[in-house]
């Protein structure tokens, strides 16, 4: 096929070694607030700070979502956005100037009826840099990572507090990209991430991989992130961005505003 | 009288497989709690005091064998000799109690203190509150507001037996989002609850762990065809949400080669997508809570709507056995809609003095449908009796 992309990992590489405090990671939805806010979004993100960001394109039966982006995705969804057109603002917002690493999450049914391949090639095409399926365990993982390894998308792995040790060697050999540290046993927007269970998984994760280490689920506060200096390094705040954008008269100014407060 | 307690324990499939279909789709939280519910279940499938004591629950607590019975007044009506399995008869009305007292007893053996469970008629819910006040384990039922609405007698008997039915509101507020509910709250505190699936679907182990549970369906029902029929029924039928009475119906002819499978759908109102619940026959393969299997989405791969009178067939998932015995011919899958499972209903109450679940008029139908041409004998799972029904069948009206 056409434009196989040879790039070095940047997803790896951005993430790799992070300073005093950890890489500020924004998680967004495709098409929420409203439908075409997806690239505004993206921008302000990096004009505020991220090092990478993570883009949601809605499904209807997100798992390991709670209320925030269950309701985010939702009203995506009722707007009309579907994964072509999530991809194609990607490609906007590549357009548009956006130069930091982009992960997109999302289920892996959507991806399974585009079809494995179609999807990575689209996805890279359109300026996706990795992929994140939390459905999508070790086990079942083979089929998509040499999609993804065609196109040269990184494919991001999980674990979490219940992972044993030796699954969580597995998955960070899986990885091409960095290691999903799931901040809690429970969805995402669960309050209180972080804590002793987070700081356990990142403590035996650090033991037995070098690649780069992500927490999410739960984290929203600026003093949450700058506690995980020296253990993780990136965190992923989520809901928290979901909720700002959506009280917000102007979502991009909102989303500044508050990327910037996070990552200062 | 004896009784053996009649599983067909079978090693589970390797790595969750049904042909192409099955696995392991979920957050990497309950991967291990599902490695761990394996091998606990194929250890107690082995342990001869485990299944003494399930046999015995099975036996005293929940009233089985259920009989087959052979329905005269039907026969004569559908042209053929007809059957029924009478899983009606089982306490709180419905097969789904096989299952939720081999599940509970396993989450005993696991030392789980906590048991959630997703419910779309409320007889799965009702089964799993039924188990739980049994042991004495604190039980929360997820189910969806419109259900608790169609279903609501169903969600007094629960809450009568101690449980917590937990309304869900999210999407069109039947099983799907109950399912999706009861697994997000599984990954939130798995280490501490068992999750009681409902129905031959979800990952592995849970369709093997369902089928081998519901299994005591068709081996009983073989069994007492040979000695009251005189024969292997030549056609078994069986109503499919998820599938599990079905499977469980199957499991015990699977082997008989000559002895035609048959499945029936919820046809709803309709072919159109959101009319019905008919994902083997209407629906494509994808992914849905957890396996692989078919199922009714849009093309951008989101989940559909579903519609059907019977709550318990309002999914537009099914359980990836069933995806494979339709892809090798071994089962095949038919569709009665809304308006013949209701006739139905009325039906076997006038001439049998039976009044079934919704779910199982659909089964029935078919017979009634195929009788003329079928020699039969055609042996009909009756999963359920209609109760919890009779709210939606009054407000449909006088029957036709
Ligand atoms: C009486 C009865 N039959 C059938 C079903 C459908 O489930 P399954 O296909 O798992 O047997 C239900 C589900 O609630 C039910 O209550």
């Amino acid at each position: 096929m056409t434009e196989v992309r040879e790039l070095p990992n940047r997803v790896r590489s951005v993430l790799q070694g992070g300073g005093a405090a950890p890489h500020l990671v924004p998680y967004l939805m495709a098409g929420f607030p409203k439908l075409a806010d997806t690239v505004g979004l993206l921008l302000a993100a990096e004009a505020a700070g991220a090092t990478l960001v993570e883009l949601g394109i809605p499904y209807s039966d997100p798992l390991a979502d709670g209320p925030t982006i269950q309701a985010a995705g939702q009203r995506a969804l009722a707007q009309g956005m579907t994964v072509r057109l999530a991809l194609e603002q990607v490609a906007e917002a590549r357009a548009a100037g956006l130069q930091i690493p982009l992960v997109v999450m999302t289920y892996l049914n959507p991806v399974l009826r585009m079809g494995l391949m179609e999807f990575a090639e689209r996805a890279a095409r359109s300026g996706v840099d990795g992929l994140l399926l939390p459905d999508l365990p070790l086990e079942e993982m083979a089929e998509l990572s040499s999609s993804a390894a065609e196109f040269g998308l990184a494919l991001n792995t999980m674990v979490a507090p219940t992972t044993p040790d030796q699954r969580i060697v597995r998955a960070a050999q899986v990885s091409s990209g960095f290691l999903y540290c799931v901040s809690r046993t429970g969805v995402t927007g669960s309050k209180s991430g972080g804590g002793d269970e987070a700081t356990s998984l990142l403590t035996r994760s650090r033991a037995l991989t070098p690649i780069p280490l992500a927490l999410g689920f739960g984290v929203r506060r600026r003093q949450q992130i700058q506690e995980l200096a020296g253990l993780a390094d990136a965190v992923v705040v989520g809901s928290l961005l979901l909720e700002v954008a959506d009280a917000a008269p102007d979502p991009a100014v909102a989303i500044f505003e508050a990327v910037s407060a996070l990552a200062a | 009288m004896n009784y053996p307690g009649r599983l067909l324990i079978t090693p589970p499939p390797p790595g969750g497989r049904y042909g192409a279909f099955g696995g392991t789709y979920v957050p990497e939280t309950v991967m291990p709690a599902l490695v761990e519910l394996a091998d606990e279940a194929r250890v107690a499938f082995a342990d001869s005091e485990f299944l003494s004591e399930l046999a015995e629950l099975q036996r005293d607590y929940a009233g089985r064998p259920t009989p087959i019975y052979r329905a005269a007044r039907l026969s004569a009506h559908a042209g053929t000799e007809v059957w029924l399995k009478r899983e009606d008869l089982l306490h709180t009305g419905a097969h789904k109690l096989n299952n939720a007292l081999g599940q509970l007893l396993l989450a005993r053996r696991m030392g789980k203190r906590r048991i959630v469970a997703e419910t779309g008629a409320g007889q799965h819910g009702l089964a799993t509150a039924t188990a739980c006040a049994l042991l004495g384990l604190p039980c929360v039922v997820f189910m969806g507001s419109e259900d608790m609405r169609r279903q609501a007698v169903n969600v007094a008997k629960m809450e009568l037996l101690g449980a917590r039915v937990e309304a869900v509101e999210s999407g069109s507020r039947t099983l799907k989002d109950a399912t999706s509910e009861a697994i997000r709250d599984w990954v939130t505190n798995v280490r501490d609850t068992h999750y009681v699936i409902g129905s031959a679907v979800g990952p592995h182990p849970y369709p093997w762990l369902v089928r081998t549970l519901q299994s005591v369906i068709g081996v009983e029902a073989r069994q007492q065809m040979l000695e009251q029929a005189g024969s292997l029924p030549a056609v078994v039928v069986a109503c499919v949400g998820g599938g599990s009475n079905a499977i469980g119906m199957f499991a015990g002819f699977l082997d008989d080669p000559m002895v035609r499978l048959v499945g029936v759908e919820a046809g709803g109102r309709g072919r159109a997508q959101g009319e019905h619940g008919a994902s083997l026959s209407l629906g494509s393969p994808g992914v849905l809570h957890g396996a692989n299997s078919f199922l009714l989405q849009d093309e951008d791969g989101q989940v559909a709507a579903t519609h059907s009178i019977s709550a318990g067939l309002d999914y537009p998932g099914v359980g990836p056995e069933h995806a494979m015995l339709r892809e090798s011919g071994r089962a095949e899958y038919a569709i009665v809609d809304d308006v013949g499972a209701l006739e139905t209903f009325h039906l076997l109450s006038e001439l049998e003095g039976i009044i079934p679940a919704l779910e199982s008029a659909h089964a029935i139908r078919w017979a009634v449908e195929h009788g003329p041409s079928e020699p039969g004998p055609i042996l009909v799972c009756l999963s359920g009796r209609g109760d919890k029904d009779l709210d939606t069948v009054l407000a449909a009206g006088p029957p036709p």
